[in-house]
C-alpha cells in the first residue's frame, strides 16, 4: 500500500512525460489523475489505521548510500506526522490534478504539464516519507526542482523565467543552511537517521561548537541551520521574495505547490525534528521571532497588493509565520493542524481565483475587476467560503486552527508567547481585512474591466468547479471534525510520539475576552471592510494621499526585492561580469582553446604550404632528415 | 628438395605470375578472367600458408625464415590484397583501366612483400622490396594519360629509389662491419660502440621508414596517394604497410636488438613527429585522398610508437595497431570508391555535403569508420590506441604518451569535420547506388568488425600474443 502511495504519481509521471505524444492528451490526463487518486484513497486508508489503530510502519526500499559507516535507506516510514502530511498532499494534489484539465484546456502542453504535478507528488511524497535526512534532502530538491519547473511552465513569458530562476535561487540559500545543518548532524552524531539523532540528542545536549568564531550549543546551531532550510522552502520573511514571484505560474500550481503543501515542508521540517528543537530554547525563540514577523510583514504587504494572485500569495507567506510561531512555542500539533486546514482553505482561495482569472480573460489586477458576483454565483460563494475560513470566522476550520495558536501562544506564558499572541491578533485583523479586500475588489462595486465585456464573463467550467467544491467542503468542516484530535486533551495518544512534547502544556484555560476578542475583530472587519473598499473609497483615498510614504513602503513590498538588488544582485552580476568577460574570454578562451587553435591552424597552414610539390624540396628534405638523425646518433 | 615445401606459397604465386601473364597475352579483353584467377590463386595462396608448420623454420642457409609473424603477416597481406582487388574493380572499369596486367601487377609486388616478411637475410629481403617497389612504380602511374597519376608515378620512383640507395648503402656498411648479411650473425657481431654500424643502422631506419611513409621522410605520400588512381592508393593505403612494418619489427628486433638504445631515440623521434604532422597537416586538406594520406602518416606514427617501447606488449600493441588501421582504411577507401556519380570519381570532401540525406546506411559506415579512426570508445579505433598507449606507459615513457594524445584529439578534428559535412551540410545530388558487391562486402564487414569489436577484444589479443619476438 506504502509502494502505491509513493510510486504511482511516479509512474504517471514517467508514462505521460515521456510517452506523453504517443498516447495522448486525454489518456495522459485519464492516467495522472487516476493514480494520484488512488494514492489519495491508499493515503485516507492508512490515515484511517491510524486514527483507529496508531499504524506506524517503515518499509525498506533498498539501501541507497553505503560508505564506511555511513549508511542511508530509502524507505517509506509512516507515522502519524507522515499520515498527517500523506492526506493533505495526495488529496489536494488528486483535485488539483482534476482542476488542472480544465484549467489548461488551452494549453498545447498538457502531458508535460500533468507529468511535472505527478513528479511533484511522487517528490513530496518522498520527504514525508523520508526515514533519514538525506532522503528528506532528496525529496526537499525534488520539490524544489518541480516547483522550477512549473513556476517557469510558460516558459515563453520572461517573467515567468524570471521568477523561476529567482524561485531556485532564493531557496538555494535555504537549502545551503540545511545541509550544513545535515553535515553538523552527520560529524557529530555518525548517522542521518531521524529514530538515531533523535535518540542520540539528549546526551548532545551540552556540547559546544564554534562556528565563524562563535561559540554555539550544538542542538542550536543544528536547529538554526535546518531552520535556514526551512525558511526558504516556506518563504519565511528575509528569504520570502521568491513566493510572490512565483504566482507567474500557472494557478493550479499556485495552489497545490505554493500554498497547500510544497512551502508548508518547512513546517512540517521543524515539527519533524521537534526532538531537536525542544532541546533548544534559543532555536524556538528564533523560529518564534521568524514567524512573527512574517505573519505580520505578508499581512500588511497584502493589503496593499493589487495582483489577485499575489495578495493570496502573501497571505499564504502570512499563514505560514503563524504556522511557525506555534511551532516555536512548543505547540506543534497546533502548527500541523493549521497546516492541514490552511491546505484545504488556501487551495480553494487559489483555485476561486483561477475561475476568476479564467472569467476574465487571464486578467489578474482586481483594479480590473468587481461587480461580477452575480455573473459568478458559484466562484463567487466559493471565494467566500474560503475567506470566511481564511479569516477565522466562527465554526469555519480557519477559526479552530487560528485561534489555537493564538490561544497556545499565549498560554505559554513567556514573554515570546504574549508578544506572538499580540501580533497573532493584530495580524488576524489584517488578515480579515485584505481578505475582504480581495473578495469586495473583485466581486462588487462598479465593473471596471475595459478589455472584457460585462457579457463575455461567464462562469467556470464544471471540472473546475467540482475540485474548488471538494476543498470548500474541506474548508468548512476540517476544523471542527479534527479539533478535538489533533489538538484536543488527548491529542498525544493520537500523534502517538511523532512529536516530541518535552513541557506539556497545561490545559488551562485562557481568559474569556481572549476567545471572544479574535472572532470578534474578524467579524466586524467585514462591514468595515465593505465600507472602506466599496461604499465609501474616498476615505481610502484620503488616507493614501495623506500617507503616501507608507503606502509606497507597503506597496513596494518593504523595499525587500529593492534592497536584495542592491547588496546581491548587482554585486553578483558585476563579479560575474569580471569573470565572463575578463577571466574566461580574455584570458582562458584566448589563450586556452581559441590561442590553442590558431597555433593549431597556422602550423596546419604551414605544414600544407611545405608539401610544395618539387621532388628536388622532397628529396632535400628526407637528406636533412636523414642528416638530423646521424648527427643526433652521433652527437648522443 | 625438402624445403622447397617451406616456400610452396611464394612458388605457387610465382609459378601464377608467369601463367597469367600468358594467358592474358593470349585471350583477348582478358581483364576480367585474369582477375577473378588472382583473387582465387590470392586466397588459395593462403590456404598454403595456413597448411605451413606451427614452428620456426630457417631455410636456405638461414635466410628464410617462417615463424608465427610472419605467417600472420602474410595472411594479412594476402588477404588485404583480396579485398583491395574486390572492392576496385568498379572503379578500374569505369577508369577504363581494367588492363589485364593491373592485377598481375598487383600479385607480383604481393609477391614481392610476402618474401620481405619472410626474409632473414639482407639481401633476401633487398630483392623482396625492390620486386614490391618496382611494381608500385608501375601501379603508381597506371592511369598514364593523366598527367597526376604519371606524376604521382614519377615522383614515388625517384624518390623510392633514393631510399634505396640510401637503404642499400646502410646495408653495406652493416655487412661490412659484421661480415655477414645473415640477421642473426648481425645480430650476435654488432657493436654498440662501433659507429660506422651505427650509421648503418641509420641508413637502414631512413629507408624503411620511406616505405611506411614516416617523417620527415613521407613527402611522397601526400602526392603519390592524390594522383594514383583510387583503386593503386587504396592499395598503397594497406598492403605495403603490412609488410614494411613487418620488416621494421624484424630488423629492430633481430639484428639490431644489441643498439636498442640507439635505434630507440630515432624511432620515438620519427614516430612524433609522424603524429604531429599526421594531425596537423591533415586538418587543411580539401581533397579526402590527401586527407587519408596524412591520416596514415598520423597512424604509421601510433604503430611505431609500440615499437620503440622495445618490449613485447609493445610489438603486440602495434600489430594490432596495424590490424585495426587496415579494417578502418578498407572501409574508409571502400566509402571513398562509394563518390561516384555518372562515371565520375569524386575526391573533394565538400562532395560529401550533406550525403546523410540521400545516403543514410553509407553515411552510418562512413560515420563508425571516422569514429574509429578518430580513436572514439567503444569502436576498435580507440582499442588500438589504447592498447599503444598502455605499453608505452607500462615501459614509462611520458612524453611520448602525452604528445600521442595531444595528437589524437587534435586529429579528431578533421575526422569530425568530415561527420559534420556529411551529416549537417546542405545535401548535394545523390550519388549513384550501383555497387558492386564485392565494395559492399569489404565496406560492411570493417563496418561491423570496428563496430563489433570491443565485445571480444579478447580473440585478437590471444592470436596476436603468440607472437613473440625475442
Amino acid at each position: 500500500m506504502e509502494y502505491g502511495i509513493v510510486f504511482l504519481p511516479l509512474v504517471a509521471s514517467i508514462v505521460s512525460g515521456f510517452f506523453g505524444k504517443k498516447i495522448g492528451v486525454k489518456s495522459c490526463q485519464i492516467l495522472t489523475c487516476s493514480f494520484v487518486s488512488i494514492s489519495a484513497i491508499l493515503s485516507l486508508i492508512i490515515f484511517y489505521q491510524v486514527i483507529v489503530s496508531g499504524y506506524t510502519s517503515n518499509k525498506l526500499i533498498f539501501n541507497w548510500i553505503g560508505s564506511g559507516n555511513f549508511y542511508v535507506n530509502w524507505s517509506i516510514s509512516i507515522d502519524t506526522l507522515t499520515s498527517v502530511m500523506l492526506v493533505v498532499v495526495s488529496l489536494i494534489s488528486s483535485i488539483i490534478h482534476f482542476y488542472s484539465i480544465g484549467y489548461m484546456s488551452h494549453d498545447p502542453h498538457k502531458p508535460r504539464f500533468m507529468a511535472y504535478l505527478s513528479l511533484f507528488t511522487f517528490a513530496m511524497f518522498t520527504l514525508i516519507t523520508a526515514d533519514n535526512f538525506l532522503q528528506l534532502y532528496f525529496g526537499w530538491e525534488g520539490v524544489g526542482l518541480c516547483s522550477y519547473f512549473l513556476i517557469g511552465f510558460w516558459y515563453k513569458k520572461p517573467a515567468a523565467n524570471a521568477a523561476a530562476i529567482k524561485a531556485f535561487i532564493v531557496n538555494r540559500v535555504g537549502d545551503f543552511g540545511f545541509a550544513i545543518g545535515i553535515f553538523l548532524i552527520f560529524l557529530f552524531y555518525g548517522t542521518v537517521n531521524y529514530n538515531e539523532v533523535f535518540q542520540q540528542t539528549p546526551q548532545l545536549v551540552q556540547k559546544e561548537v564554534i562556528f565563524f568564531g562563535i561559540e554555539f550549543s550544538l542542538i542550536t546551531l543544528i536547529c538554526l541551520l535546518l531552520f535556514i532550510g526551512a525558511m526558504g522552502k516556506s518563504a519565511q520573511i528575509l528569504l520570502h521574495t521568491w513566493l510572490p514571484d512565483a504566482m507567474e505560474g500557472p494557478t493550479p500550481v499556485s495552489a497545490l505547490i505554493h500554498a497547500a503543501t510544497m512551502v508548508t515542508a518547512g513546517v512540517f521540517l521543524v515539527v519533524k525534528c521537534s526532538p531537536l528543537f525542544e532541546y533548544s530554547q534559543t532555536a524556538l525563540n528564533v523560529v518564534t521571532t521568524v514567524g512573527m514577523l512574517t505573519a505580520f510583514f505578508a499581512a500588511t504587504v497584502a493589503l496593499v497588493q493589487n495582483d489577485i494572485k499575489r495578495i493570496i500569495a502573501y497571505s499564504t507567506c502570512s499563514q505560514l509565520g503563524y504556522m511557525f510561531f506555534a511551532a516555536g512555542v512548543g505547540a506543534y500539533n497546533v502548527a500541523i493542524f493549521h497546516l492541514f486546514t490552511h491546505a484545504f482553505f488556501k487551495a480553494l482561495l487559489f483555485l476561486g481565483s483561477g475561475c476568476v482569472i479564467h472569467s476574465f480573460n487571464e486578467e489578474q489586477d482586481v483594479r480590473f475587476m468587481g461587480g461580477v458576483w452575480k455573473k459568478l454565483p458559484y466562484t463567487y460563494a466559493l471565494m467566500v467560503i474560503g475567506t470566511l475560513a481564511l479569516t477565522g470566522f466562527p465554526f469555519l476550520s480557519g477559526y479552530y486552527s487560528k485561534d489555537a495558536i493564538i490561544e497556545f501562544a499565549y498560554l505559554r506564558g513567556s514573554t515570546f508567547g504574549y508578544c506572538a499572541a499580540a501580533v497573532g491578533i493584530f495580524t488576524a485583523l489584517l488578515t480579515a481585512v485584505y481578505s475582504w479586500r480581495l473578495i469586495f475588489k473583485t466581486f462588487h462595486g462598479k465593473y471596471n474591466n475595459k478589455d472584457n465585456n460585462l457579457s463575455s464573463i461567464h462562469e467556470s467550467p464544471l471540472i473546475m468547479l467540482l475540485p474548488s467544491l471538494l476543498l470548500a467542503i474541506g474548508a468548512i468542516f476540517t476544523g471542527i471534525l479534527f479539533k478535538e484530535m489533533f489538538i484536543g486533551n488527548n491529542s498525544t495518544q493520537f500523534w502517538n510520539n511523532s512529536i516530541l512534547f518535552l513541557h506539556i502544556f497545561q490545559h488551562g484555560h485562557p481568559p474569556t475576552w481572549l476567545l471572544i476578542l479574535t472572532p470578534l475583530l474578524v467579524i466586524i472587519a467585514i462591514p468595515f471592510s465593505y465600507y472602506l473598499f466599496v461604499k465609501n473609497e474616498k476615505i481610502l483615498k484620503n488616507f493614501i494621499l495623506k500617507n503616501q510614504l507608507l503606502y509606497n513602503f507597503l506597496l513596494n513590498k518593504w523595499y525587500f526585492d529593492e534592497l536584495y538588488n542592491f547588496i546581491f544582485v548587482r554585486t553578483f552580476k558585476k563579479v560575474g561580469l569580471f569573470f565572463w568577460r575578463k577571466g574566461d574570454i580574455n584570458t582562458i578562451d584566448r589563450y586556452g582553446p581559441d590561442g590553442l587553435s590558431r597555433i593549431v591552424k597556422t602550423i596546419s597552414d604551414k605544414a600544407v604550404n611545405f608539401q610544395s610539390g618539387y621532388l628536388y624540396h622532397y628529396a632535400f628534405v628526407m637528406l636533412i632528415g636523414f642528416s638530423i638523425l646521424l648527427t643526433y646518433l652521433i652527437l648522443y | 628438395m625438402q624445403t622447397i615445401i617451406y616456400i610452396l606459397p611464394e612458388l605457387f604465386l610465382s609459378l601464377t605470375i608467369m601463367f597469367l601473364l600468358m594467358a592474358g597475352v593470349f585471350i583477348k579483353k582478358s581483364f576480367k578472367l585474369v582477375n577473378l584467377c588472382t583473387i582465387a590463386s590470392l586466397a588459395f595462396a593462403i590456404v598454403l600458408v595456413l597448411n605451413q608448420a606451427d614452428e620456426i623454420t630457417k631455410i636456405f642457409n638461414d635466410s628464410y625464415i617462417i615463424d608465427r609473424l610472419s605467417i600472420y603477416m602474410k595472411i594479412l597481406t594476402l588477404l588485404f590484397c583480396i579485398f583491395v582487388l574486390l572492392s576496385s574493380k568498379d572503379y578500374l572499369k569505369i577508369n577504363k583501366i581494367d588492363k589485364m596486367e593491373y592485377p598481375i601487377i598487383v600479385l607480383a609486388s604481393t609477391l614481392g612483400m610476402i618474401i620481405m616478411i619472410s626474409s632473414y637475410d639482407l639481401i633476401v629481403f633487398y630483392l623482396g622490396l625492390e620486386l614490391q617497389s618496382l611494381c608500385l612504380y608501375i601501379l603508381a602511374s597506371f592511369k598514364r594519360n593523366e598527367d597526376r597519376s604519371t606524376e604521382a608515378g614519377l615522383k614515388y620512383f625517384v624518390l623510392s629509389a633514393l631510399a634505396s640507395g640510401l637503404l642499400l648503402y646502410g646495408c653495406s656498411l652493416i655487412y661490412g662491419f659484421t661480415g655477414s648479411t645473415n640477421f642473426e650473425i648481425i645480430s650476435n657481431k654488432l657493436d654498440p660502440s662501433n659507429t660506422g654500424a651505427v650509421f648503418g643502422i641509420v641508413f637502414i631506419i631512413v629507408g624503411l621508414a620511406f616505405k611506411i611513409s614516416a617523417v620527415p621522410f613521407h613527402m611522397w605520400t601526400p602526392d603519390v596517394y592524390e594522383g594514383s588512381p583510387t583503386s593503386v592508393t587504396s592499395f598503397f593505403a594497406l598492403v605495403p604497410k603490412i609488410a614494411a612494418l613487418t620488416v621494421f619489427i624484424r630488423f629492430m628486433y633481430v639484428p639490431f636488438v644489441n643498439v636498442f638504445n640507439q635505434w630507440q631515440t630515432i624511432v620515438i623521434f620519427i614516430s612524433i613527429a609522424s603524429m604531429i604532422l599526421g594531425a596537423v597537416a591533415a586538418i587543411g586538406q580539401n581533397n579526402i585522398k590527401r586527407l587519408m594520406a596524412y591520416s596514415s602518416i598520423g597512424h604509421m606514427g601510433y604503430a611505431l610508437a609500440g615499437l620503440a617501447t622495445g618490449t613485447n606488449s609493445g610489438i603486440q600493441s602495434t600489430i594490432i595497431y596495424l590490424i585495426i588501421y587496415l579494417v578502418m582504411n578498407l572501409g574508409a577507401f571502400g566509402c571513398i570508391f562509394m563518390m561516384k556519380r555518372e562515371n565520375t570519381f569524386f575526391e573533394n570532401i565538400n562532395d560529401l555535403s550533406g550525403l546523410s540525406k540521400n545516403h543514410p546506411i553509407l553515411s552510418l559506415s562512413f560515420l563508425i569508420i571516422l569514429f574509429s579512426l578518430a580513436g572514439i570508445p567503444p569502436l576498435a579505433g580507440f582499442f588500438a590506441k589504447f592498447y599503444i598507449f598502455m605499453s608505452v606507459i607500462e615501459s614509462g615513457m611520458y612524453t611520448l604518451a602525452i604528445i600521442g594524445l595531444v595528437t589524437t584529439v587534435v586529429s579528431a578534428f578533421y575526422y569530425l569535420r568530415i561527420i559534420k559535412i556529411i551529416y549537417f551540410d546542405k545535401p548535394k545530388k545523390p550519388f549513384e547506388q550501383s555497387y558492386d558487391w564485392g565494395l559492399k562486402v569489404s565496406m560492411i564487414l570493417s563496418s561491423i568488425l570496428i563496430l563489433i569489436y570491443f565485445m571480444y577484444p579478447s580473440i585478437l589479443i590471444d592470436i596476436v600474443s603468440s607472437v613473440v619476438i625475442y
